[in-house]
């Protein structure tokens, strides 16, 4: 049993079509009024939700060390192949505690190069859920550009800045304080 | 001699307060059309963004001005002018003020009281329509010839219902002159009331008339790529959307003149505007303007909510709706005013 559709009839009062052009126009008087959902951009920065995909960082422990041991894992999830690591020997004195136990042989390692070609990234988040140490997160900060294909990628040292930008919650709320 | 020096220099005013008032009407198309879809529209240059129109405007002119090899090019340079030009004259009939006395004379706020004033005024807002019709033909091209053809049988179909309307109104006036119209409705009553049917019909055919949506065949970018002026680029093309708006304001102008008692005061006598003085025809400026200004936000807000008509719509209901109601107006005024004399 379907149901069965009436096809339109306008009304006789409808054929006059005054009242519903009216009923138009008030109703977009009624958004006149609205609160405007236009944010001003470069004054006001959009507040990114929890989980938004942005730049990413490198982030270190506590005692200000790099969490990253160079496993490659990352580089290797990557689907648009755009982290190269290059490991190199910790400079590191003593061992420090893996999040992993399966990993724990990797503290020796330490990455010499870490770079992120952001124009290649596809900001899939891979990267992220690879990780074994959770050392690499894409954080919120969503408006970087730049000059010149050089600038766009990030090296270590770049990468741990975000971190030291990011580390304390939002980082357009505290930009905007 | 005095004389002339008054005319000249209310010509200068009007010119410049109607193209001060093009630039407003941008300013307010944009702004209102952002508020109703719940954006905010351009409010960076300037105050408010008080200065788009200006940024706009030096926007264009630094525009490469691209005239195409296949247009024919006299009535392509010419035509946005023929646009432009008679939607400005059209002013000048119209009188927007109480006139004044000033070292004995007396100052009318109108530059030419013309005894066929509404004549003049229909000539001249046809005449704007050859402006759309050449600009497409002389294009050369085909979306450009069928804008300009369809604003020609749209100019058509609603000049008509217009010019009754007008007629329903002379026929309580008896008279021509802009200036005894507004006297008649100070006397008798505003038009709007004694009139309503024509007052409708004259507001719906002057959407047609100035081509704004929901009426705007002739530009329809959806289809036309933007009609006539598919061709034109630079300070041509913002000629023609100048005269668009330069014809807008004439007609709101004009349905406040018919309609509205032009520049008289609501609740206020004539005689009391008299005793102010120069501040009477101050007021009555403010309050012409302030009707004016109200049609013009009217159009944008239609603009901004209606959809376009579809061309054989638009033609059934201008002949076959607004002609018929139009001529019965006529006849009920005419048995109307048989029996009240
Ligand atoms: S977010 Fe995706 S594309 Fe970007 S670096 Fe990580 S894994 Fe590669
Ligand atoms: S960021 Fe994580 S996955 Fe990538 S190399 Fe370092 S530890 Fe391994």
């Amino acid at each position: 049993m379907g149901t069965i559709i009436k096809k339109y009839e306008p009304k006789w009062s409808d054929r006059f079509y005054l009242v519903a052009i009216l009923q138009g126009m008030m109703i977009t008087l009624k958004h006149f009024f609205r609160k405007k959902i236009t944010i001003e951009y470069p004054d006001v920065k959009r507040q990114p939700k929890p989980g938004y995909r942005g730049l990413h960082r490198l982030n270190k422990h506590e005692d200000g060390k790099i969490k990253c041991v160079a496993c490659g894992m990352c580089a290797s999830a990557c689907p648009a192949d755009a982290i190269t690591v290059i490991p190199i020997e910790s400079p590191y004195e003593e061992s420090r505690p893996s999040i992993s136990e399966k990993y724990a042989q990797s503290e020796e390692r330490f990455p010499g190069t870490f770079e992120i070609n952001e124009l290649r990234c596809i900001f899939c988040g891979m990267c992220e859920e690879a990780c074994p140490e959770a050392a690499i997160e894409l954080t919120e900060i969503y408006d970087f550009t730049y000059l010149a294909r050089k600038q766009a990628i990030m090296d270590k040292e770049s990468l741990l800045d975000i971190f030291d930008k990011t580390k304390n919650g939002n980082f357009y709320l505290q930009e905007a304080k | 001699m005095f004389n002339i020096w008054i005319t000249l220099i209310q010509i200068v005013v009007v010119f410049g307060v109607t193209m001060l008032g093009i630039m407003v009407c941008i300013y307010l198309e944009r702004r209102v059309s952002a508020f109703l879809q719940d954006r905010l529209g351009p409010n960076r240059t300037g105050p408010k963004g008080l200065l788009q129109p200006i940024a706009d405007g030096i926007k264009f002119f630094m525009k490469e001005d691209i005239i195409p090899d296949f247009v024919i090019r006299w009535l392509y340079i010419l035509s946005p002018g023929i646009l432009m030009a008679p939607a400005l004259l059209g002013i000048a009939v119209i009188p927007f003020g109480k006139p004044f006395e000033l070292f004995g004379y007396t100052i009318p706020m109108q530059i030419a009281d013309l005894n066929i004033g509404i004549l003049y005024i229909l000539a001249m807002t046809s005449i704007g329509i050859y402006g759309l019709v050449l600009g497409g033909w002389s294009s050369n091209s085909k979306y450009p010839l069928l804008g300009g053809l369809r604003s020609s049988a749209q100019m058509i179909s609603y000049e008509l219902t217009m010019g009754l309307a007008i007629v329903s109104v002379l026929m309580a006036t008896g008279s021509m002159l802009m200036s005894d119209i507004v006297a008649e409705q100070m006397q008798n009553g505003w038009f709007i009331w004694r009139q309503p049917l024509a007052f409708v019909l004259f507001w719906i055919a002057i959407f047609a008339e100035t081509n704004r949506l929901p009426f705007d065949m002739t530009e329809a970018e959806q289809e036309l790529v933007g009609g006539y002026h598919t061709e034109y680029s630079s300070m041509k093309f913002a000629m023609f959307f100048m005269g668009e708006y330069a014809s807008m304001i004439t007609v709101s102008a004009l349905i406040t003149t018919l309609f509205l008692g032009g520049w008289a005061v609501p609740f206020v006598s004539l005689e009391t505007l008299d005793s102010f003085g120069i501040w009477g025809t101050l007021l009555s400026v403010a309050s012409f303007v302030a009707k004016t200004g109200f049609f013009i936000l009217v159009y944008i807000w239609v603009r901004w909510t209606l959809p376009r008509f579809r061309y054989d719509q638009l033609m059934r209901l201008g002949w076959k709706v607004l002609l018929p109601i139009a001529l019965f107006n006529i006849v009920l005024t005419g048995i109307l005013m048989a029996v009240w004399k």
